[in-house]
């Protein structure tokens, strides 16, 4: 199996501050991989280096046999694309949906945006009547498949998913997980995800990998977690914690 | 068991530019000494429930009650003075985000000193005794250090335990908790759920935990409340949750995924009509 993405002793540095301390990662074209830690790991540090929009200081990464340079071309971002956490910070306050959707296709050249756009709609489970509505007439769900129409409409084969439904209620975040494996099946999508949620991860993904203060602890296949075969104390942490208060008297 | 809080029929409502909104429809419920959770989704109703108890919705809202009293004083028939006097020293409160509920300005100790003596006449070394043991009770390993520091130097899961500190030096008797730990993360979050826990108990606080997260306040609490659309639907023992009635309890438990269940698709909400009815 051919790798989609491949990261090689990445280092990540704010100023002094090293977010990433040299992480390695491999995601096989058609995967759907993982990334789990707690605040300040360097999960989403990850995903934003691989989108470009994290200072690289040194490593590599290529994607799709491709290794990538300081900038991303329009080629790159024809493959990859991103869906962000916030649903409320991530769309144009004052672009209708049809606007937001439009932009991607006019920076790309594309001629059929009128079709495009309707298809991705439906796609996403939001019809036509959506297209016409600002940001803030939609509920936090429907946002964040805007968010994820805008996403796919170019037919990127590798989406990013940053924490895509933790500022969503459980019924909501049922939903959107639900059309992200459907597209993910439908259009033999690659997924690198992020969250800090254990059962998120193990119900969307086939392997992972356990990070903490900007390394990576231990990669795991989502079996093993779920039957609590691990070796770092760190990620039994992680496991029992997801397990929710457990009284000690 | 004695009652502590007595609400019935509490319902708060919002004027807009569209007319009036219901945010709790007619909720009633009654508190002992014990840990009732207060379980929704956004735009239940939860937080404005909690806040009517508080007394801290906006002055725009209407709040009418049948009957809402803590410790037989009716809160809705005393003055704003006399709701003040309870606020903080009988009746606290612990938000979800110690970064936007702390004074940024003023050190951790400070803050707790002030509200010790906002409520009680002691003196200023004896109130920093009083402080210093109580960062010590939330399992603050170097209280003395983190007296002088300022809320931005300190990690988000030791904010919340200076809350916590804060909301119980006075000795509250009833201490309602809106999302304590959501902004922690996991293993955090468990560290504070235990400290507040063990003073609850040993304090023999009534509790309210407002929460969006059925299962984590099923594990945390004696009795959960679920509410929908401003009501509450449903009533029960946390340890009967498996044997919640309501189609919502249900859906909701349901929806979430969990380690070593596998569904594919999840299960979801068919929200119907009635609920809100």
């Amino acid at each position: 199996m051919t790798a989609a993405i491949t990261v090689d002793g990445l280092e990540v540095i704010f100023d002094r501050f090293r977010a990433l301390k040299g992480v390695s990662l491999e995601v096989r074209s058609g995967e759907s991989f993982g990334l789990v830690g707690e605040s300040g790991s360097g999960k989403s540090t990850l995903l934003r280096a691989i989108a470009g929009l994290a200072p690289v200081a040194s490593g590599s990464i290529t994607v799709n046999g491709k290794t990538l340079g300081a900038r991303r071309d329009k080629a790159f971002y024809r493959e990859v694309q991103m869906v962000f956490q916030d649903p409320y910070g991530s769309l144009h306050p004052r672009q209708t949906v049809d606007r937001l959707l439009q932009e991607p296709l006019a920076i790309h050249g594309f001629a059929d945006g009128e079709k495009r756009i309707e298809r991705a709609l439906d796609e996403v489970g939001l019809g036509n009547g959506f297209r016409f509505r600002y940001a803030h007439q939609l509920s936090g769900g429907q946002r964040q498949r805007v968010a994820i129409a805008r996403a796919l409409i170019l037919e990127p084969s590798i989406l990013l998913l940053d924490e895509p439904t933790s500022a969503l209620d459980a019924s909501v975040q049922a939903e959107v997980l639900n059309l992200l494996e459907e597209v993910r099946r439908r259009r033999k999508l690659t997924f690198l995800m992020v969250s800090h949620d254990l059962a998120i991860i193990t119900h969307m993904c086939e392997r992972l990998m356990v990070m903490q203060s900007g390394e990576a602890v231990e990669n795991l296949t989502a079996a093993q977690l779920v039957a609590h075969r691990v070796t770092e104390d760190y990620t039994r942490n992680l496991l029992r914690a997801s397990e929710g208060f457990v009284r000690t008297a | 068991m004695s009652t502590l809080l007595d609400v019935e029929d509490l319902r708060v409502t919002f004027p807009t530019r569209t007319g009036l909104i219901e945010a709790v429809r007619g909720v009633s419920f009654s508190l002992g000494r014990e840990r009732l959770g207060i379980v929704g989704e956004s735009g239940s109703g939860k937080s404005q429930t909690g806040r009517a108890i508080m007394g801290l919705t906006p002055p725009q809202a209407r709040i009418s009650a049948k009957k809402l009293a803590f410790d037989g004083i009716d809160l809705l028939g005393i003055s704003p003075r006399e709701r003040r006097a309870l606020r903080g020293n009988r009746i606290a409160m612990i938000l979800q985000d110690p970064k936007y509920s702390l004074d940024p300005v003023m050190s951790i100790g400070r803050q707790i000193v002030e509200t010790l003596r906002t409520h009680e006449k002691v003196s200023k070394a004896e109130a920093r005794e009083r402080a210093l043991a109580m960062l010590e009770a939330v399992q603050i390993r170097d209280p003395k250090r983190v007296f002088d520091l300022h809320p931005h130097e300190v990690s988000g899961g030791m904010g919340q335990r200076a809350m916590i500190a804060m909301m119980l030096i006075a000795g509250p008797e009833m201490m309602i908790a809106d999302e304590p730990t959501s902004a922690l993360d996991v293993t955090v979050q468990l560290d504070v759920l235990g400290i507040l826990d063990r003073l609850v108990s040993d304090r023999g606080m009534g509790l309210i935990f407002i929460s969006h997260d059925l299962r984590l306040v099923s594990s945390f609490c004696d009795r959960v409340i679920v509410m929908y659309a401003g009501k509450v639907v449903e009533q029960l023992k946390a340890s009967e949750l498996g044997q919640a009635q309501h189609p919502y309890t249900r859906g909701l438990l349901n929806c979430m995924p969990r380690i070593g269940f596998e569904r594919h698709p999840l299960p979801v909400l068919d929200r119907k009509p009635e609920w809100a009815a």
